[in-house]
């Protein structure tokens, strides 16, 4: 088997899929490994899962400025906060009206979940964007009415890197008495996001986007709101989220909270600086152009598509030559569809087949950009080289 | 171990694939895909003596369309034309240690681009260019 790696030289711009998981968090949650107790007993074990579990909570509702850390309902994926959310408050609160929408870039686990809705009578709209990936204001106000339940936009994308104004667009879902759900899992801990001030009322968050454990993830319920749970069992997690915790997960997510907090600003500025290396550089190829948004995107995210060649193979070339990146080519995705938010920023099926993204981490460093840039001018000489296509 | 992904035969020929580029006046040329699809292939062949004396393909698409582009091309280069026109996906396919089942209907097209240049030297001097009787060879 060929590890992450390969080599010492190897380098990971795929953050975006998966993140190492900090050892610091590692560390400060190993031991509800070794001697774990469940939260739901009296006995000294599990007081002191228990304990663990909501000394995790303090730190994500702290990470969020979330009032009271009882809002924060931990789910094991964003995948599942997000069907919580979508499908929680829409079957709860069907005397609002039963219409959902979305912004066209949504993940798919949102998308989906209001397609699931559709079955049940619901109507779904999506909210245009425009080609930089920006949900247009006007469009969503035609497109949501007083009968729509929910909006779900997402704060920063995780494809193109766009970031929405997500407090403006929060306040004109709120001036039609709908309520917004935010999927921030790209963007907490990288800009910052506070539901009080940006006036939220759900969002969701991931552990491993924090360099958190996989398995985990959190939706915050504004005081209030109510929805019906989508997994049911002995009622944990306010009988929102049933199952015994994930202690492990659940305390790293906490202590990767924290440490994202602590260090968000100092962390962002430094990928920032690699982001608009990489983004110089890497533009200057012929038949080169930026994804997404070229200013409001998100710190540690690069996205790019060619002309004339196509991205699964791109991803080949860059990881043999040491390099790990991303696609929303067609041929890379189990359903062989090009990215659904690369044609909602209105590419061709063409274009979308030549997408690039790379993702950092704290594993990166501005030392690596001209070693970066020169694999992907290799990487883009060679495969244009034999391709019947030109490079527009 | 379960093999996930490609095989190393496909990595080894979208890393060093044979029989790269175009053939000037070529005897024969075939181009299938679809760049809307994501695969696109075209191939060149010289015919001397009624065998594929000198092949070349150029292709746009992922890992196996390049893979597969190259193998058809080792598999033709040198074969009489009734030998190499009999050549299928599935041939490809094996010769490479198999395709990821996804990957076998939309990225398996260098077979019928091989075919389609034999037809159109065929049609040129004006013989019959049977249709292929192997063309759903997957």
């Amino acid at each position: 088997m060929v590890l992450m790696g390969g080599g010492s030289d190897y380098i990971y711009l795929d953050h975006a899929s998966m993140m190492p998981v900090d050892p610091r968090v590692i560390e400060f949650a190993r031991e509800l490994l070794r001697s774990p107790g469940n939260p739901a007993s009296l006995h000294s074990a599990g007081l002191a899962g228990k304990q663990a579990v909501e000394d995790a909570r303090e730190k994500v509702a702290d990470l969020i400025n979330a009032k009271d850390p009882r809002s924060v309902i931990f789910t094991g994926s964003v995948t599942e906060a997000n069907n919580l959310a979508i499908r929680g408050v829409s079957t709860r609160n069907m005397n609002r009206g039963k219409k959902v929408a979305a912004s066209a870039i949504e993940h798919i686990s949102v998308l989906n979940s209001m397609k699931e809705l559709q079955k049940s009578g619901f109507e779904f709209s999506m909210i245009p964007v425009d080609s930089a990936g920006l949900v247009d204001v006007e469009a969503l106000k035609g497109v949501v009415s007083k009968d729509t339940v929910v909006t779900s936009i997402m704060h920063g994308n995780n494809e193109i890197g766009t970031v929405e104004p997500i407090k403006d667009l929060a306040k004109a879902v709120h001036d039609l008495g709908i309520y917004i759900h935010v999927d921030a899992a790209a963007s907490a801990g990288r800009i910052p996001i506070d539901v009080q001030a940006d006036d939220i009322d759900l969002l969701t968050l991931s552990s491993n986007d924090l360099n958190g454990p996989q398995g985990a993830g959190a939706l915050y319920v504004k005081p209030g709101i109510r929805l019906q749970p989508i997994i049911l069992g002995g009622g944990q997690e306010k009988g929102l989220r049933s199952g015994t915790e994930n202690l492990f997960a659940l305390a790293g997510m906490g202590e990767a909270s924290r440490i994202a907090k602590e260090e968000m600003s100092a962390e962002s500025d430094r990928l920032k600086r690699i982001r608009d290396g990489l983004i110089e550089e890497i533009m200057s190829i012929e038949g080169a152009h930026l994804t997404g948004h070229p200013t409001e995107r998100l710190p540690h995210h690069a996205s790019f598509r060619f002309g004339g060649i196509e991205g699964e193979s791109i991803q080949l070339n860059m990881n043999n030559l040491g390099i790990a990146v991303s696609t929303g080519s067609a041929c890379s995705s189990i359903t062989l569809e090009p990215s659904h938010v690369l044609l909602a920023i209105g590419l061709k099926h063409e274009e979308a087949h030549g997408s690039m993204v790379m993702t950092l981490g704290r594993s990166n460093d501005i030392g690596q950009v001209p070693r970066i840039a020169d694999a992907v001018k290799e990487t883009v000489t060679r495969l244009r080289g034999f391709s019947p296509l030109g490079a527009e | 171990m379960a093999e996930v992904g490609y095989s190393k035969k496909v990595l080894e020929h979208f890393t060093n694939p044979r029989n790269v580029g175009t053939i000037e006046n070529p005897d024969g040329y075939g181009k299938v895909g679809n760049p809307v699809c994501g695969d696109l292939m075209e191939i060149f062949i010289k015919v001397k003596d009624d065998k594929i004396e000198d092949i070349k393909f150029r292709t746009f698409g992922c890992g196996s369309a390049i893979a597969t582009s190259s193998m058809v091309t080792e598999l033709a280069k040198g074969k009489a034309l009734d030998e190499a026109i009999k050549i299928t996906r599935s041939d490809v396919a094996d010769e490479l240690d198999g395709l990821p089942p996804k990957k076998m209907h939309c990225s398996n097209l260098a077979a019928d681009a091989l075919h389609e240049a034999i037809k159109d030297y065929r049609r040129k001097r004006g013989e019959k260019a049977d249709d292929d009787p192997q063309k759903s060879g997957d």
